[in-house]
């Protein structure tokens, strides 16, 4: 920070085009975090090995090799990964599951966030009987029991990915709303948005181009947790199997399946946990890096 | 020198920060007697705090110290922890400038004033209460054995500072370390307080380390002075001779930094810009969906009038109403009663055709670091009115508006790339300035903004707001807090008190001879007569 002196109205012009925007400046403190870096490249080749490596695999979703039931992990059969018991090949499933569970944690959060933050801020920002209503609807969604959500969606609509989407969507803005109304509140006081009301800056624009961008650090750390979040949500739902149908798949419903072979073939619960497993940790890690990375505390 | 209680000797802080080192103090060297009253003057950035921070090694890990601090002879920067605690609030002990958040919220007063005296006393729960009732007794709290089970949000500011210094004299300390401990309070306030400590101290004999960045509180209150800036000390001496025979640049620029001239006479047949007649706000303290709500009024009924090219104070506390009463002129909050701004009767406009208005009328805050968005650029801040009130400008001629803007107020237009965190206090107020200036409206409400400053900042950013109003025949509603500011900018003054007008008048005549009481004990208590 410069101090106040004299020449306080005068910076040097060498300096003064080497502006150092936020967003830079959260990058930069991004990358000095090793652990943050070396997760955010994990979760980049496991999303990519998911999206292109079935197709490098001589392997299809449902093809059964009659030779390999529940075989063992091994170079030279080609089932690097071994095989389930229906003969299926194990790394081609779980890329193929992790291909859904991405997706959903994906579209998911993505809905999440679009809605909750738009309903959030406008909560907040409009406040009075409005900001009342709009949470008592958020207090009620809350209380109604997810799986019963769930199976009633199951039972009208049928089995179908895009309801586990929309289940999970549908539940996991509450939170967001919530936390942008909050943010939304203590902003609402701050003296720049009365100055923007002073300008007679519109409403709308006041929403988007002061509140939003604003609250966006929290909203972002939220975001990195929610991911975890729901593609834990969409394993729970297959493990229970009202998740995705045969033949697809998903870590989850591999999981599922892996636990009752534990004993005698345990690959087939160890691989798809394992791929879970770390991509979890490295979202957690990523939330941690880009929470420290965006808090001005630590600039 | 025996006889010294503190010396500080070549004392040097560095700072490791990311992105270098930064030397906070450099090679600092003064001394306190028992008995005798310090006053360590400089502005934000001088390292008059940390310094004294040091003396207590309450500093941040990060900070490395070189240099000797010796408290009755012993190394206070070699000794252990341990012996440290027992030096601290015992023997040293700190009163801190935030009285808000100085108190743990969710512990009675007495229960945190009786810790002291548990850890360095070694008394139990019960022999202390007595303790502590009489040093509420003793800093003035009215009611002591009633306030004692007080919580810290029931009591005033002023109130929470008083019972800051009660914990700091608990173990009669024979060195009090007072970090601007009246900055954060309204004037009147202030000076109870000085005149509290000083009392104390006769009664103690203690030292006082006093911090600030206020020379007339030093003038009053000190027995000697040193002057800091940017980390060295560049001037000491006794009270007298600093400010009678100042020796360095700066101690002279500083003494001198108070605001000087007089707003010249407007033509009293200029027309009237704004008339408010019977304004009031109130606040709903507690909402009731079927019953009738609670309110608080704020503002009580107030007329007011300014002619072009006036420019109108407005004076007073903290809750008085004054700031509320200027968001309600700008129709920024709910009202009743009439406003009149060039012949329109606004108060009954809605949104949409104030927003034409709006152009003409322009505000500027008081708090630097709040008033800009942190996630725009300076030339986004600047231009956002442009879009909404001239919408047919394109990019380019946007820019240079803003060029202009900037450069009025003697910012360089290069910069309007930045973000406001990289700019300083004085530099963001210029900014805001020129937010409100792009518009060129012909009214503009400036809500204590040079409050935040430091004086040798405040006076050109006085200076500038001067020029402007010059140049573009501006309007001013003038709100502080600050009697000497307002001196300096107004023709007319307007004394608020809980919502009503105390006394109001021409500048020059109030000052001279202030009617009421209350104008009396402002003025008595802001030290206006030396800063004339």
């Amino acid at each position: 920070m410069t101090t106040d002196t004299l020449s306080d109205n005068r910076l040097s012009l060498s300096d003064a085009t080497a502006g150092e925007s936020l967003g830079r400046d959260a990058w930069r403190r991004l990358k000095q975090n090793r652990a943050a870096m070396v997760s955010l490249v994990l979760l980049v080749v496991i999303a990519v090995t998911c999206l292109i490596g079935p197709y490098l695999l001589p392997w299809g979703l449902a093809d059964v090799d009659w030779n390999a039931f529940s075989a063992a992990p091994s170079l030279e059969s080609g089932h690097f990964l071994g095989t389930d018991a229906n003969g299926r090949d194990l790394l081609t499933r779980t890329l193929y599951g992790g291909r859904v569970s991405l997706s959903v944690a994906l579209v998911a959060t993505f809905v999440s966030l679009v809605i909750g933050v738009l309903y959030g801020a406008i909560s907040g920002y409009v406040g009075g009987r409005l900001d009342s209503l709009m949470m008592r609807f958020v207090d009620i969604m809350y209380s109604l029991p997810f799986m019963f959500l769930v199976i009633l969606l199951m039972v009208v609509f049928g089995r179908n990915i895009f309801l586990i989407y929309a289940a999970i969507g549908a539940v996991e803005w509450l939170d967001m709303a919530r936390i942008v109304r909050g943010q939304t509140l203590a902003l609402k006081q701050r003296e720049f948005i009365e100055a923007a009301h002073a300008l007679g800056v519109r409403d709308r624009k006041i929403v988007t181009r002061h509140l939003i961008p604003n609250a966006i650090g929290p909203v972002i750390i939220y975001v990195t947790l929610t991911v975890p979040k729901v593609i834990l949500l969409e394993s729970f739902l297959s493990f229970l199997g009202l998740g995705v149908q045969e033949p697809l798949t998903s870590w989850g419903v591999l999981i599922s399946e892996g636990t009752d072979m534990m004993q005698s073939a345990p690959w087939l619960l160890l691989v798809p946990s394992l791929f879970l497993a770390v991509t979890l940790f490295c979202l957690n890690f990523l939330g941690d890096g880009l929470r420290d990375a965006l808090d001005p505390k630590t600039r | 020198m025996a006889d010294n209680l503190l010396e500080i000797d070549n004392l040097s802080v560095d700072f490791q920060l990311p992105n270098g080192t930064v030397s906070a103090v450099k090679e600092v060297s003064f001394s306190i007697q028992p008995g005798e009253t310090l006053a360590l003057v400089g502005e934000s950035g001088s390292g008059k705090s940390v310094s004294s921070t040091a003396a207590m090694r309450l500093l941040p890990e990060l900070a490395q110290t070189s240099g000797a601090i010796r408290f009755k002879g012993e190394d206070l920067l070699s000794v252990t922890p341990k012996r440290m605690r027992r030096i601290r609030g015992n023997a040293i002990s700190m009163i801190f400038q935030e009285p808000m958040t100085s108190l743990n919220p969710l512990q009675r007063i007495g229960a945190q004033i009786a810790e002291v005296l548990e850890k360095h006393l070694g008394l139990n729960r019960r022999q202390a209460r007595p303790k502590v009732i009489e040093l509420l007794e003793q800093v003035g709290i009215p009611e002591p054995s009633r306030r004692i089970d007080s919580y810290p949000y029931e009591l005033s500011g002023g109130q929470r500072q008083r019972v800051m210094i009660a914990m700091a004299l608990a173990c009669e300390p024979e060195l009090l370390i007072a970090d601007e401990p009246t900055t954060a309070l309204d004037v009147t306030v202030q000076a109870q307080i000085l005149a509290l400590l000083k009392d104390l101290q006769s009664r103690y004999g203690m030292a006082i380390l006093f911090i600030t960045h206020d020379l007339g509180i030093v003038r009053h209150f000190a027995d000697r002075v040193c002057v800091m800036r940017h980390g060295e000390l560049v001037e000491s001496g006794t009270t007298g001779e600093v400010f009678g025979n100042p020796q360095h640049d700066y101690t002279r620029m500083l003494i001198d930094a108070n605001p000087r001239g007089r707003k010249a006479p407007i033509d009293t047949t200029m027309p009237m810009l704004l008339e408010a007649e019977d304004v009031r706000v109130r606040f709903a303290l507690k909402k009731r969906l079927f019953r009738a709500s609670e309110y608080f009024e704020a503002v009580r009924g107030i007329d007011l009038s300014i002619r072009r090219g006036q420019t109108v104070g407005i004076v007073g506390e903290s809750g008085s109403g004054k700031s509320t009463l200027g968001r309600a002129l700008l129709r920024l909050l709910k009202s009743r009663g009439e406003i009149r701004f060039d012949g329109h009767d606004i108060a009954t406009l809605d949104t949409g055709s104030m927003r034409p208005l709006r152009s003409r009328m322009q505000v500027v805050f008081q708090d630097p670091f709040g008033s800009l968005s942190p996630r725009m650029t300076v030339g986004e801040v600047i231009s956002e009115g442009l879009r909404v009130h001239h919408p047919e400008l394109n990019r380019r001629q946007r820019e240079a508006q803003v060029i202009e803007a900037l450069e009025e107020v003697a910012l360089d237009p290069a910069m309007r790339n930045r973000y406001p965190h990289e700019f300083s206090g004085g530099q963001r107020q210029r900014i805001a300035i020129a937010r409100a200036l792009v518009l060129k409206p012909e009214f503009l409400l400036l809500d204590e903004p040079t409050s935040a400053l430091d004086r040798s900042v405040q006076v050109t950013v006085i200076d500038l707001l001067r020029d402007l109003q010059q140049k573009h025949d501006l309007t001013y509603l003038f709100i502080s807090h600050d009697l000497a500011v307002v001196r300096a900018l107004a023709d007319t003054v307007l004394v608020m008190k809980e919502g009503e007008v105390v006394e109001q008048g021409n500048t020059e005549e109030i000052f001279a001879n202030p009617r009421e009481r209350y104008t009396q004990e402002l003025m008595r208590a802001a030290f206006v007569d030396a800063a004339a």
